[in-house]
């Protein structure tokens, strides 16, 4: 039987990219949920002061940084912190985003100016401003930093939704639901929201990468996750006074921040390309 | 055309009034009192009196928001927590290293993201398409803060070639706005490909081919033009990006700029400075899409009549 699922998985089983990526946020998410059990040294408490700075070694994998931590275990570590930060900021984002987008499509007339207005207003602070504005106010920290990314999430969600529900509202599927007396709710609910989800997970697998390097740019300028943490922004903000003399040090938790982005970006052109029903076409 | 210009003006002031009120509540939203912030840790009571009555902060809110707009309006955000110094002075010097910067970031970003774009939908699915698409992706997941150490790292550092920090001659803008202008040359370089991509599938494409017309005149000519209107729009929006970015750069390149003021400030807890950056901040942003949104007009005959 041919249902959405198949439909989805006939055409992403082809992105074998897309597949690849997959696969290596699924072994992220594994290693993140097992790290404090996996990690050969403590992330934040092991000092090993006869190789600071070593570079990699087999009992280093990843080499120590200049206070005599083990880069692999604090990166490892870190890779909760990152996960969670990304994922949570734009579960948060997509959620009250979506729930902006289908009122202000649905309804349109005075809730959509409303929503549309507070849309451009959070649009109106340029990139990373709006969430070091909002550090500013609630104070540094990863908990905030979340709050402040999900903030900076929501308006590219309830545009993105409000679009999709006002294309589909006059399709005839729509209307016949209202004329057999179908409640607002339950059109909403059951009949547009259906239709936006598809666009909704693609920004999220999109929207993950940029949160994820945002958060960590926070915690790069001292905003975030605070020393000792090992949240790999701030790592790499600590490896910067060691750059001459151990630059392995920063490269780890750059190439980590790297990977982890460009699998969520790649995963989520493979969304898009799968449940885009006009690229089959081409 | 004027009509049109004056008609998105007024548009704007609704959003820029709101924006305003936010970045006036931004103290008083802000846990604890800001006359003790501005008297300092130590002042005691009576000094936090007297900085009170001189921060207009004993007066009524709205009295307060008016006193603050007029001040905008005419560059007075008061004195800056730390240096004491006027915070438009403070700004003044650092405002034209990162507009310069952007602009720069902006100008190789747009050279290269329409090239790479533009060859990548010509030779579709094929090398160039790939290496192009593939660097593009990689732009896009490699935080700023990160490619601009390792720039810094292997060009200033390693071989010698450029300076590390400082904004004092044009050699000093190369690393900072390569690494600021990566991400947008990798989405610009996407958004492009797309763009191209499906005008060259339009029938006036066709046309133009079946008369005769060489394909770099069909490219360059007849595509060009028509995807030109969706690209110009995203480089409105990703200067805001840009502007955003900047802040990450400037601390990593130690940069004379808006963004490192700002970064100092917030660590600083330096609330007029804070509040005049993210005014300026948005803006800039506000007016450059304005600016975008003109020249869309100008491109597109359909837009300007409505």
């Amino acid at each position: 039987m041919r249902t959405p699922w198949s439909e989805f998985w006939r055409k992403f089983r082809k992105q074998h990219v897309a597949l690849a990526a997959g696969g290596f946020v699924l072994v992220l998410v594994v290693l993140a949920v097992l790290a404090p059990y996996v990690v050969p040294f403590d992330a934040e408490n092991f000092f090993d002061y006869d190789t600071l700075n070593s570079p990699p070694s087999a009992k280093h994998w990843f080499g120590v940084d200049p206070l005599g931590r083990d880069i692999f275990s604090r990166l490892l570590m870190g890779s909760r912190i990152s996960l969670t930060a990304g994922f949570v900021s734009v579960a948060f984002g997509a959620v009250i985003g979506t729930v902006l987008g289908l009122v202000a499509g649905y309804y349109e007339g005075w809730w959509d100016r409303a929503i549309m207005r507070l849309c451009d207003v959070l649009f109106a602070f340029p990139g990373i401003l709006l969430a070091i504005a909002i550090v500013a106010i609630l104070g540094s920290g990863m908990a905030n930093v979340i709050i402040a990314v999900s903030i900076f999430s929501i308006p590219t969600f309830a545009r993105l939704v409000r679009g999709n529900t006002l294309a589909l509202k006059h399709l005839t599927y729509v209307e016949s639901a209202r004329s057999i007396g179908a409640s607002d709710t339950t059109i909403v609910l059951r009949h547009i929201f259906p239709g936006t989800i598809s666009a909704v997970v693609v920004y999220f697998s999109m929207r993950i990468g940029t949160s994820i390097i945002t958060a960590a740019s926070l915690s790069f300028l001292g905003m975030g996750a605070q020393p000792p943490t090992p949240e790999w922004g701030a790592m790499l903000n600590e490896a910067r006074s060691e750059m001459m003399t151990a630059p392995h040090v920063a490269l780890f938790p750059a190439v980590a921040i790297f990977l982890t982005v460009l699998a969520f970006n790649l995963l989520g052109d493979g969304l898009r390309d799968a449940l885009d029903p006009k690229i089959e076409q081409r | 055309m004027l009509q049109y210009i004056v008609k998105r003006l007024l548009g704007l002031v609704p959003t820029l009034l709101i924006v305003g009120v936010l970045v006036f509540l931004l103290v008083h939203l802000l846990p604890g009192d800001p006359a003790r912030l501005a008297a300092g840790p130590d002042a005691n009571p009576e000094t936090v009196q007297l900085v009170r009555k001189d921060l207009g902060l004993d007066r009524p809110l709205p009295q307060q928001f008016l006193r603050f707009v007029a001040g905008a309006l005419t560059g007075d955000f008061g004195k800056s927590m730390r240096t004491k110094r006027q915070v438009s002075t403070e700004i003044a010097d650092r405002f034209a290293p990162t507009f310069w910067l952007t602009v720069c970031a902006m100008a190789w970003s747009v050279v290269f993201g329409m090239g790479i774009g533009i060859v990548s939908a010509v030779w579709r699915n094929r090398w160039p398409d790939r290496l192009g698409m593939t660097l593009a992706v990689s732009g896009i997941s490699f935080p700023a803060f990160a490619l601009g150490m390792v720039l810094m790292q292997v060009f200033a550092v390693q071989l010698n070639w450029l300076p590390t920090v400082g904004a004092d001659t044009w050699k000093h803008y190369i690393l900072p706005s390569l690494t600021l202008g990566a991400a947008v040359a990798a989405i610009m370089a996407r958004f492009t490909r797309s763009s191209f991509v499906d005008i060259l599938q339009e029938d006036f494409i066709r046309t133009a081919r079946a008369k005769g017309l060489s394909e770099p005149v069909v490219v360059a000519k007849h595509a060009l033009r028509n995807a030109l209107i969706p690209v110009l729009t995203m480089m409105g929006l990703q200067f805001g990006f840009l502007l955003g970015g900047s802040i990450v750069v400037e601390v990593v390149f130690n940069w004379p700029g808006m963004g490192r003021l700002l970064v100092d400030a917030v660590d600083m807890r330096d609330y007029p400075v804070i509040q005049a950056l993210v005014l300026l901040f948005s803006l800039e942003f506000i007016l450059i899409n304005l600016i975008v949104d003109v020249l869309y007009g100008l491109i597109n005959p359909t837009i300007r009549f409505r």
